[in-house]
């Protein structure tokens, strides 16, 4: 009963949908007030619905009613509770029940947040987010109905595949599904605003907050995405090149150029046009990658399995959002008034060099990650494009980008002085040669890879480059009496950016050290075996069998020593799942301030020769989740300014043809 | 400076960097893809693939994996053709015999020198790329990419 509930939902969402997607557009081309103002209501309703919907699944799983395909499908009744929740979105139907979720709390969030919008706008652009909704529900109702009944009911369910039954893949799927949904915001207001024919600075206030938090969200679900990879896959690894991450990837690349853009068209009213195709261009990204992951049409090595036939719906959806902006985009962009104008070398200048290196970026990745597709299509054989690829395509175009990086807040608006900033920089320049040659030094010249230095280098100047703009900032160095009470004093937006900054060049300096100087052992060791990993002894000390809630393990304990004195004991495991019948490897992870000690045990040589263990030190790694972090925490550092609060904004000059007429 | 001239110093800078990335890309994409090949068209050596980085895919021939401490040694067949495999190192959780894989390496003297062996999340999907080579050697079992 509750499943055909939240399925009757469902339907009457997409009604609400479609009467919100048509009336509220229709009322902002008359200046019709009554028909605008249904916008709001309408996407309360929908919320409302969709969010009965995902409610009603929600609780079948909680009760493990296996009359619901989907669940008899994913779920079992052994299965943690956490992870019974989890599984409403650890499968296809319900992963798309959670987007739509999600699109329709974005578009509740817009009708209770932004008051101060001018209805027109406000109309415009929740009309577009209804249409993204109509579609979604279409695809869903049609193809992926997550309230499928099965008939007789099993005993028990099938179970959730293993691999997704832990915390950092829990969460991942919402974190990233915020973020994609999120930036339909930034298309939805792009779209209104090229309907209107008027992108200001105000629109760019509206437009920063929604595009910073599904920033925030997208950063916080690839991260997560990574580091499960990292400590559940047992490779030592956290990033493959791989077309699912490449598909989460380009959007937070566009995503990233877009922040910054609309930072220009905030200050400066100029970079109009590139913003709002930027904006698509994002919002087309992210139901890309939606489509490659949910369509299967690209080889990925962890895909999943999928059906073609949804994955052709998708494309078409695609299509029609794409196409239709970009002609959308083709009519109305020229007639967009230019505005403010700026020298080459001037902070909008380099904000500008910024999103060409990024766009340009995401685009090498996008051909990197289709070239498969095109060369199948065209007869060239089956490839594979790998991590060589994106390494020496995608790598050397973001060099520039880090070196503009601490230039870049250095610069004044409009006509900057790069010699005096060069002039400025002087020690960091030093410091930054200094670390590339004792990186060089201490890796033994050419013994380590040649590119380490210029990457721990690189790392130094954008860490030192954002530490002296902030300085300069505070007048650390001219009043340090009262630089404390200035730095309190910046706006919190001044702080985020310093931070995600900082951060960037903390992740760079993990990234390059992990990549360069990983250090990995694969052998058979029997119990009382030792093995040096970078200075770190494994002692297989014992293996045992234990039992989880839902699996068997074989667990086994390695005494780590360093220097002859005990470091750590630490417990892999490899586990057997007794629903569905599946083997994970839980890897065990010890981090210090250098890099991660990682073990993994794997299977028992059948002569008896012991088990075959996998011993890694990776150098740094800590480094690159707290970059990320902190690149996290400067974002919503940024998104609690005030100045960015959602929906305080109000129009400086003078209230808009639209707004007067409602 | 004119908008004309914002206009060129946008368009020489977006000129530069699509150069810049096209020869990156190019550069590339003659030395850093890897085509796909099934046991077949090994066998047929239409291209030579001896000592060149490439894909291998297929199915794990039953019974034929041989452990002997941290190295394994697998046949990969199409059902037409079979080739010998061996690879040192941790096997992904979900390789098992009869299933299809995709392993990545070199070909030297007959036998495939894998430097990774591809892992899935998912048991029941099949790569596309070996679906096909089972579909054309007529050793296709049902459709197995259509679960979930």
């Amino acid at each position: 009963m509750i499943a055909e509930i939240g399925h009757f939902a469902l339907i009457l969402a997409l009604a609400v949908a479609v009467v919100q997607s048509l009336v509220p557009l229709a009322g902002a081309q008359r200046g019709d007030a009554a028909w605008m103002a249904v916008a709001g209501p309408a996407s309360m309703a929908q919320f409302l619905f969709v969010g009965v919907a995902f409610a009603a699944l929600t609780h079948a799983y909680m009760v493990s009613d296996f009359s619901v395909l989907n669940v008899a499908q994913n779920s079992h009744t052994d299965k943690p509770m956490l992870y019974k929740v989890t599984g409403v979105w650890g499968n296809h139907e319900g992963s798309l029940l959670l987007w739509i979720t999600i699109l329709a709390l974005f578009g509740a969030a817009v009708t209770a947040f932004g008051r101060n919008l001018p209805p027109g706008l406000k109309a415009r652009a929740l009309s577009i987010q209804a249409m993204v909704s109509v579609g979604f529900l279409l695809f869903i109702l049609l193809t992926s109905n997550p309230f499928e009944r099965l008939d007789p009911a099993p005993f028990n369910g099938q179970g959730l595949n293993p691999l997704l039954q832990d915390p950092g893949l829990a969460f991942h799927p919402p974190f990233l599904y915020l973020g994609y949904v999120g930036f339909s915001m930034a298309f939805s207001f792009a779209i209104a605003a090229l309907i209107e024919g008027r992108v200001d600075p105000a629109w760019a206030r509206w437009v920063r907050p929604w595009t910073l938090a599904a920033w925030i969200f997208l950063t916080c679900g690839i991260v997560l995405g990574s580091w499960w990879a990292y400590y559940e896959l047992g490779w030592g690894g956290w990033w493959y090149w791989d077309p699912v991450e490449n598909a989460s990837f380009m959007p937070w690349l566009a995503g990233t150029a877009l922040l910054h853009s609309a930072v220009v068209v905030e200050k400066r009213d100029a970079l109009k046009s590139w913003t709002i195709l930027l904006a698509i261009v994002t919002f087309g990204l992210s139901l890309l990658g939606t489509f490659l992951v949910r369509s299967g049409v690209i080889t990925s090595v962890h895909a999943f399995a999928s059906d073609p036939g949804r994955g052709v719906f998708i494309l078409g959806l695609l299509t029609v959002v794409v196409g239709g902006s970009f002609m959308l985009y083709a009519v109305r962009a020229p007639s967009l008034k230019v505005g403010g104008l700026f020298a080459p070398i001037s902070r909008e200048g380099a904000l500008l060099l910024n999103n060409v290196l990024m766009a340009t970026g995401a685009g090498t990745v996008l051909l990197g990650t289709l070239y498969p597709l095109f060369a199948d299509a065209l007869d060239l054989g089956k490839v594979s494009v790998g991590p060589p690829f994106f390494n020496s395509v995608f790598l050397p175009l973001m060099v520039p980008m880090v070196l503009a990086m601490a230039i870049g807040p250095l610069l004044a608006w409009k006509r900057g002085d790069l010699p005096g900033v060069l002039s400025r920089l002087k020690l960091a320049v030093a410091l930054s040669a200094a670390v590339a040659a004792a990186t060089w030094v201490l890796q033994g010249g050419s013994a380590g890879p040649w590119w380490a230095a210029g990457g721990m280098g690189l790392a130094t100047w954008l860490f030192l480059g954002t530490l002296a703009e902030f300085a300069e900032r505070v007048r650390l160095f001219r009043s340090p009496a009262q630089a404390l009470g200035r730095a309190l004093a910046l706006p919190r937006a001044a702080w985020g950016m310093t931070l995600a900054h900082a951060g960037l060049a903390i992740f760079i300096a993990g990234m390059t050290a992990s990549s360069a100087w990983k250090e990995e052992k694969v052998q058979t060791m029997k119990v009382g075996d030792t093995v040096e990993v970078s200075g770190y002894a494994f002692t297989l000390a014992a293996v045992r069998d234990v039992e989880g809630p839902n699996y068997l393990a074989t667990e086994g304990t390695f005494e780590v020593r360093t220097g002859g004195e005990l470091f750590a004991t630490v417990t892999p495991e490899k586990r057997t799942y007794r629903q569905p019948p599946r083997p994970t490897t839980e890897a065990a992870i010890v981090g210090t301030f250098l890099g991660d000690v990682y073990a993994v045990i794997g299977d028992a040589d059948p002569q008896g020769g012991g088990w075959v263990t996998r011993l890694y030190f990776n150098p740094l790694v800590p480094w690159m989740w707290a970059g990320a972090l902190i690149m996290v925490v400067g974002g919503v550092v940024s998104l609690s300014d005030r100045r960015h609060r959602v929906g305080a904004p109000t129009r400086a000059r003078g209230s808009r043809p639209a707004a007067a007429k409602a | 400076m004119t908008r004309k001239r914002r206009r060129l110093y946008f368009l020489v800078l977006g000129l530069l960097a699509v150069s810049a990335a096209a020869a990156l890309v190019l550069s590339a994409l003659s030395e850093d893809i890897v085509f796909f090949f099934s046991p077949s068209e090994i066998v047929d050596a239409k291209t030579p693939t001896e000592g060149r980085r490439i894909r291998l895919g297929g199915l794990v021939g039953e019974g034929s994996v041989v452990k002997e401490g941290a190295t394994v040694k697998f046949d990969v067949t199409d059902g037409a053709h079979t080739i010998p495999v061996v690879f040192t190192g941790v096997l992904p959780d979900l390789f098992r015999e009869g299933q299809g894989v995709v392993t990545e390496g070199r070909m030297e003297a007959g036998t495939f020198q894998a430097a990774e062996v591809l892992a899935k999340h998912d048991e029941n999907y099949m790569p596309k790329e070996v679906a096909e080579s089972l579909k054309k050697t007529g050793h296709w079992q049902g459709d197995g990419t259509t679960q979930n």
